[in-house]
């Protein structure tokens, strides 16, 4: 058991780009953290480089107590599940669990105690004897988690390894992932794109975007205060309304003059009926579309008074610009072509500088 | 497929058939022609139905040979044909596994100008080279050796250039893994690409056993002993007989046992042979 410290690290590419541009963080003993962000955002090669299979530009990495930057994967005590799973595919399911203990030198007896064990805990003890192409890919995943039990390691690392998976699937598998890692309490670091992933699972969540870190926090903390535009529409699904202060017509008496988007989230807004509450928001909006999911609907607006700027930034997993998003209960709602007053308190709204950068607390 | 109505069919086995006759009758006839007596050949008046003299033909082609030209028994032909062909083919896939894993998996200088050297060597065949390949072989006094025979054929471009391109699709992880699980080179090598590579290994072991098998102008060139002739050397050397009538019964025998270790290498190897060309299970 371990805490894993990041202090400083980063990537360069010789050909001049910088993939992590200083990052630091700690995990703590047998604390489940999660790195997130959208693709290209550098949250793999971290872990890889947490891992050793990638090498640390400058900075640290200290994984119980010691620095590993120039430290074998072999030798850093860390197992890891990749996202294909790299099963060895000539193996059967206890040599591929065996293998890593093998090459050890572990004592024949104590490694048949370990895999059975693993075994028996991930429901794999009849499969022992398959091959990996004879197993569904759930099983598959459970043997790669195998692999890494086995090893009693002091840091357990995951690169997306439910991406694979089916949606039911994946949702199993979390909940399993969650509860092993509460059980073994091993210091756990998990790549994600996935932010329904990343909120589920977290002790720690890590914001992730462009090679920096964006935020670090309790996943909950993190969703109700995000620090950035960036954080603010990435957690949190579908994504938070974003719209420019110094464009609109919307006005907030008693706001940080230095405030420049305001942020309100699709479920915070409701549909109102006229008086703008006190200190909130009112955005009049024609329905453009909706969508029915049974426990709630989504409703697409157009705000009714468009000045012709785009309202909201576009960045992806964004809205379209000056599109605002009501989620509201159950099946009813408005018709489309309708024309809606959606409205939001004062303390359910977030405020940013205008480059989006910082969080203004109101 | 849709099974075809009547006439059509038969048409359809009728020219298959006619295709297998035509491939496999010389190879019948030089079977009849082996169990002959060498005077009902000569004076052309063949049967198409086995002879009499099965027993008596073969045990003299495996164990006394012809009376004249060639002077050793067969058996040691196929004796000496075999070590070579096992040498080139075990050489070859040896060579080219171990070339290719590194050129695939480390990082060295010249590391692509070395591999283009490899494929650079396709271009060139055997009869370009085979005067200064004769030259050094001679000069390392290898001639009439098995080591002759066959290291100047062992190194290839196209078995390096096959498992380079398998060994790039083998997905990266599997490596990340293994370094994970502690293996080193060595052992990447030893305990998962090369139970990988048993498909390939198969594969290329049955196309370069009947390559090395078939071998002609390189043998004729570097033995000169009888007794390390190969069978091939044997049947043209039984067939020019200049004083004397040539034994068309041994020469036919000795054509059909050259036949048996490619068929039968292919018949064992067949499974795997074909699995390994069309392995897509990674």
């Amino acid at each position: 058991m371990a805490n894993v410290t990041l202090r400083n690290v980063r990537k360069d590419y010789p050909n001049g780009f910088e993939a992590i541009k200083g990052i630091d963080f700690e995990v703590g003993d047998g604390q489940f953290c999660v790195l997130v962000g959208p693709s290209g955002c550098g949250k793999s090669t971290l872990l890889r480089m947490v891992a050793g299979l990638e090498t640390i530009t400058s900075g640290e990495i200290d994984i119980g107590g010691r620095i590993v930057n120039q430290v074998e994967p072999a030798d850093r005590d860390i197992a890891m599940v990749f996202q294909n799973y790299a099963l060895y595919p000539h193996m059967s399911v206890y040599n591929n669990m065996a293998y890593g203990l093998r090459n050890r030198g572990m004592d024949k007896g104590e490694i048949d105690t370990r895999v059975r064990e693993a075994a028996r805990i991930l429901e794999l003890s009849p499969m022992l004897d398959r091959k990996p192409r004879q197993l569904s890919g759930g099983q598959r995943q459970r043997v790669a988690m195998g692999r890494a039990i086995v090893r009693q390691p002091k840091a357990f690392l995951f690169d997306e390894p439910l991406s694979n998976l089916d949606a039911k699937l994946r949702i199993a598998m979390r909940v399993e992932i969650r509860k092993l890692q509460r059980r073994l309490s091993t210091t756990s670091i998990y790549v994600t794109h996935d932010q329904l992933e990343a909120m589920t699972l977290a002790d720690i969540l890590v914001v992730m975007n462009g090679g920096q870190v964006e935020q670090i926090g309790n996943p909950l903390d993190i969703y109700k205060k995000p620090a950035t535009t960036f954080v603010a529409a990435f957690i949190g699904a579908p994504p938070m309304n974003l719209l420019s202060l110094r464009d609109s017509d919307i006005k907030l008496p008693g706001a940080a003059p230095e405030a420049g988007i305001l942020g309100v989230r699709p479920e915070d807004l409701a549909i109102g009926n006229g008086a703008t509450p006190d200190g909130g928001i009112a955005l009049d909006l024609a329905v453009e579309a909706i969508e029915r999911v049974g426990a709630e609907t989504y409703v697409y607006g157009l705000r009714a008074q468009q000045s012709g700027q785009p309202a909201v930034s576009s960045k992806p997993g964004e809205l379209p610009p000056g599109e605002i998003l009501v989620r509201i209960p159950g099946q009813e709602g408005p018709a489309v072509g309708q024309k809606i007053r959606a409205v939001a308190p004062r303390e359910k709204l977030h405020l940013f500088t205008a480059d989006g950068r910082k969080r203004i607390n109101s | 497929m849709v099974e075809d109505e009547g006439i059509q069919r038969y048409i359809a086995h009728a020219i298959l058939w006619i295709g297998i006759a035509i491939v496999a009758f010389p190879v019948y006839l030089a079977f009849i022609a082996s169990t002959q007596d060498n005077a009902v050949i000569a004076n052309g008046q063949m049967s198409l139905l086995p002879g009499g003299h099965f027993l008596e033909t073969y045990y003299q082609t495996i164990f006394v040979g012809t009376s004249g030209s060639t002077r050793e028994p067969v058996g040691m032909m196929m004796f000496n044909s075999l070590v070579m062909s096992l040498l080139i083919a075990i050489g070859k896939i040896a060579i080219s596994i171990i070339s290719a894993y590194a050129v695939v998996y480390f990082r060295f200088p010249f590391r692509m100008t070395i591999f283009w050297l490899i494929f650079i060597t396709l271009m060139l065949p055997v009869e370009v080279r085979i005067y200064p390949t004769y030259k050094i072989v001679a000069q390392l006094h290898l001639l009439d050796s098995y080591a002759g025979l066959s290291l100047p054929l062992i190194a290839s471009a196209t078995a390096t250039l096959l498992f380079r391109q398998f060994f790039m699709t083998v997905p990266d992880e599997l490596l990340e893994a293994s370094r994970i699980d502690g293996a080193g080179p060595f052992r990447f090598f030893w305990d998962t690409l090369l139970p990988l590579s048993r498909t390939n290994m198969a594969a290329l072991f049955v196309i370069l056993f009947i390559l090395g098998w078939n071998q002609y102008l390189w043998p004729l060139l570097v033995t000169t002993r009888d007794d390390m002739q190969t069978i091939q050397i044997g049947i043209r050397k039984m067939i020019t007989t200049t004083d004397a009538l040539t034994e068309w019964p041994i020469v036919m025998a000795t054509a059909v046992l050259a036949m048996l270790p490619p068929i039968f290498v292919v018949v064992v190897m067949q499974k795997l042979f074909v699995r390994g060309l069309v392995e897509t299970e990674k």
